[in-house]
């Protein structure tokens, strides 16, 4: 890209570049979640994403810490599954989607979950999204998933919990700044840039500095 | 005195015959090299939850309704249905895509940039045309003895052909505000059924797919509740014909045509109350059969029934009807790439777009099988392998994606796209990665999602892979392609030449009669045409296309190696001449004279001849 955003910030700050994957059910809202924060839109009508997105998105945790999010926003449908785990075979983090207003799309997100703890990265942060709280706020009958139910089962697994809502921005950001605080951002020193190429994982020993500046091809 | 050309030339007939010959190119790959193992089967549907979630183009689960359109039948009646025997039900791909009307073999046949023409090099095609118009002043007229032919065209037309008066193309109007808009589903107590059947019945074109054992599968227009009743019909109906071993291909009931393709596992139907010959709606589901293989490749559709004949295809091809409604619409609309089975080249100088040609050239990794620039469904460049060529076909499916329906581009990122191209391979699928770029201000990055990028100005990067892990590596070829380019001020010219649009007739020919027309390079696979302006609106753009849908429908009928077709109407005189290197179609007011026609037809022809290297792709960056 010819204009990536300045990459570490001010001198001396920190700044780690991290892997990021989106799965759930078809029409959850990832697609939705991932352009709330990436571009803070939303579109009421929104197709379903064929194959998969690749974003960026860079965040400041503070004056000195910057995170980039390599995201990867994957396809739902059934028919996608067998490549997720190229999506989530490097990813250093995870978010599990469901829809709030749908109890299947838990089972699904609960499927993920597993998958992810038996397959993926050893290390891999996994924070579960109950999505649409915007609809049970005029409407409760429509919650399919109580938030305790949800609480419970994420706390158990592990897992990071928030409700979003894609469309009022309610939690969005503060889903993807848990999971960069979650981060082994420590280990990334001052102005270390985590490995772009996937496979190798996320030691600061790790000396590759491959740029980021125009056509680090 | 102006006159048509007369191609009769041997030596350019036969220069010019390859595009056509039997030995296509594509038997010569490899395929076993890019076939990459299928993927897992889709599960069998649970629950269709899912779908409920999205304001969705096809079906909701409705019990189905009997008795609702008892009418129907009985207006079809055996005089007026075609049929033709079929020697085995289990038809392959390979002959039932594009092996059965004329212009369905172009599609077969006709592919970018055939290894023998790239062979020749950039220069052959431009030259070849030379001859024809040098000795065009010493033939006899043939335009003249055509021409008189237009007294009994309705003659030669075969039976089928809807077209049986040469005014109907302006007695079409489809209702565009209405068209498109979505049915209301039947509610619980059928109160509005009776609304819902008046305005499915009033659209001007359906299509309906279903499997052979007659599961709905998608249609354009009306839920489930709906269409269920007309399903069954045209079930019962097809089902009829094959028990008694020939296949039912097309009839009319209602004003409206019917034309059915038979698949394997699948029928797909159109229905039409717009003029289109019986060719041309094949075509159209042709292509709509094509995005179903797209999606599942031809091995996984065949398995799919093989397992069990009464699947539900619409689970697995989910989220996929927004492409193949896309298709239809185009379709309805109009789609002159369609109609011609060719593709649409942005005009650049020879000089500019060599330099992009040769950027995309050095920019090539190995993973990398084609690489494409487009802007706005109009090629700029293709980078290919020597021995792959692209199917028309293929890339009708490709910017359907991308730049008709609206997900991938409003992805805002990039995208990494599974999918099978069934004129490369029916049976295997291959990575595409597509990243959208703005290019507004000569200020070169990539497009931020809060632009809405409109569909002519969309300029995408396609790389296409058979290794689907080289998602990081097409990246940094499109890192290198952005960077190359921006350095070379090449997208600079592209905008421009996106700004520019495209030429007005007057442009072309200063003065001239013609109001458009459509010139098809045979050779090339792609045709040019000149702007649209003064057909702005959907309605005049379809009257437009419907001309052109009768002329090219009228002229194939003929038999002979140079065809001329002419025809007048209250709105119109239009002229279509094909002959074995290219075919053009040309529209001008009610009142212009056929010489006048002819003498533009010419102009054209030397225009394009001047023009060729800008306006086609030729050849492309082969490796
Ligand atoms: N009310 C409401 N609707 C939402 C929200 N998030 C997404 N949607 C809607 O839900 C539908 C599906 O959203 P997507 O973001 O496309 O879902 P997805 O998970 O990406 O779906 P796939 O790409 O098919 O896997 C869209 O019509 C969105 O507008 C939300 O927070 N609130
Ligand atoms: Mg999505």
């Amino acid at each position: 890209m010819a204009s990536r955003p300045g990459a570490a910030g001010r001198p001396g700050g920190r700044f780690a570049q991290f892997k990021l994957v989106l799965l759930g059910e078809s029409a959850v809202g990832k697609s939705s979640l991932v352009l709330r924060f990436v571009k803070d839109q939303f579109d009421d009508y929104r197709e379903s994403t064929i194959g998969a997105a690749f974003l960026t998105q860079t965040i400041s945790l503070d004056e000195n810490t910057t995170v980039k999010f390599e995201i990867w926003d994957t396809a739902g449908q059934e028919r996608y599954k067998s490549l997720a785990p190229m999506y989530y075979r490097n990813a250093n983090c995870a978010v599990v989607v469901y829809d709030i207003t749908q109890a299947s799309s838990l089972d699904k997100a609960k499927s993920w979950v597993k998958e992810l703890q038996r397959q993926a990265n050893e290390n891999i942060i996994i924070a579960l999204a109950g999505n649409k709280s915007d609809m049970v706020a005029d409407s409760p009958d429509k919650r399919a998933i109580e938030t305790a139910d949800a609480e419970a089962y994420a706390r158990e697994a592990g897992l990071l919990f928030f409700e979003t809502s894609a469309k009022t921005s309610t939690n969005v950001k503060e889903l993807f700044t848990a999971i960069a605080r979650k981060l082994p951002l420590d280990q990334a020193g001052p102005r270390m840039r985590q490995n772009l190429r996937p496979g190798v994982d996320l030691r600061p020993e790790t000396s590759n500095t491959q740029g980021a500046g125009p056509c680090s091809c | 005195m102006p006159r048509l050309a007369n191609d009769g030339d041997d030596h350019n007939t036969q220069a010019h015959s390859s595009p056509s010959t039997p030995q296509s190119p594509e038997t010569t790959i490899e395929r076993s090299k890019l076939e990459v193992p299928r993927p897992p089967l889709p599960p069998r549907p649970t629950n269709l939850s899912t779908l409920r979630s999205r304001p969705s183009t096809s079906y909701q689960e409705h019990g189905s309704k009997d008795g609702l359109l008892s009418g129907t039948t009985t207006a079809v009646t055996t005089t007026d249905v075609n049929t033709y025997t079929t020697n085995d039900g289990s038809r392959k791909l390979h002959t039932s895509i594009g092996s059965r009307s004329p212009s369905s073999s172009t599609l077969k046949r006709g592919v970018i940039g055939s290894p023998r023409l790239s062979d020749t090099g950039d220069s052959s095609s431009l030259r070849s045309y030379v001859p024809q118009l040098e000795t065009r002043e010493e033939v006899s007229s043939l335009f003249g003895d055509h021409i008189t032919e237009e007294d009994d065209e309705g003659n030669s037309r075969p039976s089928q052909d809807v077209f049986s008066s040469q005014f109907e193309a302006d007695a079409i109007d489809i209702d565009f505000d209405k068209e498109f808009d979505s049915i209301p589903e039947v509610d619980e107590d059928g109160n509005n059924e009776e609304l819902a059947h008046s305005l499915w019945r009033s659209k001007s074109k359906h299509f309906m797919i279903l499997s052979a054992a007659g599961k709905p599968i998608y249609t354009r227009h009306g839920s489930d509740a709906v269409i269920s009743g007309y399903i069954g019909i045209i079930q019962t109906i097809i089902s009829f014909y094959q028990s008694s071993g020939t296949s039912l291909r097309s009839f009319s009931s209602a004003g409206a045509r019917f034309v059915i393709l038979s698949q394997a596992n699948l029928f797909l139907v159109a229905i039409s109350r717009i003029l289109e010959s019986d060719s041309q709606l094949r075509l159209q589901l042709e292509a709509l059969y094509m995005q179903i293989l797209s999606t599942l490749t031809l091995p996984n559709l065949t398995h799919i029934f093989s397992v069990r004949p009464s699947s539900d295809l619409r689970r697995p091809l989910q989220g996929t009807e927004v492409l193949l409604s896309s298709l239809a619409d185009s379709f309805t609309r109009g789609s002159p790439s369609t109609l011609l089975s060719a593709l649409e080249s942005l005009k650049l100088r020879k000089s500019h777009r060599d330099i992009i040609n040769n950027t995309l050239l050095k920019s090539r990794v190995d993973e990398l099988l084609y690489g494409l620039i487009v802007a706005g469904g109009r090629l700029v460049s293709v980078v290919r392998p020597k021995k792959h060529s692209l199917h028309p076909g293929d890339l009708q499916l490709i910017f359907n994606m991308l730049f008709e329906a609206e997900g991938v581009k409003a992805g805002g990122g990039e995208s990494w796209i599974p999918l099978c191209l069934p004129g490369f391979n029916p049976k295997g699928y291959l990575y595409m990665f597509v990243s959208f770029l703005s290019l507004k201000n000569n200020n070169i990055r990539q497009a931020a999602a809060e632009e809405e990028i409109p569909k002519e100005d969309a300029v995408a990067i396609i790389l296409i892979s058979a290794n689907k892990e080289s998602f990081e590596s097409m990246r940094s070829v499109k890192n290198y392609l952005v960077h190359e380019l921006g350095r070379s001020r090449s997208l600079a010219t592209i905008q421009n030449a996106i700004q520019a649009g495209r030429p007005l007739p007057t442009d072309i020919i200063p003065g001239t009669v013609l109001r458009h027309f459509l010139f098809k390079s045979k050779a090339n696979v792609q045709f040019f045409m000149p702007s649209f302006t003064s057909y702005e609106t959907p309605r005049l753009r379809r009257r437009l296309l419907s001309v052109y849908h009768e002329l090219h429908a009228s002229v194939h009928t003929k038999h002979a190696s140079v065809k001329v077709h002419h025809s007048v109407s209250a709105s119109h005189a239009a002229l279509a001449w094909v002959t074995p290197m290219f075919e053009l179609y040309c529209v001008a007011g009610p009142s212009t004279g056929r010489n006048a026609l002819a003498h533009s037809a010419n102009k054209v022809v030397q225009w394009v001849q001047k023009e060729e290297e800008r306006i086609f792709l030729i050849g492309g960056a082969v490796f």
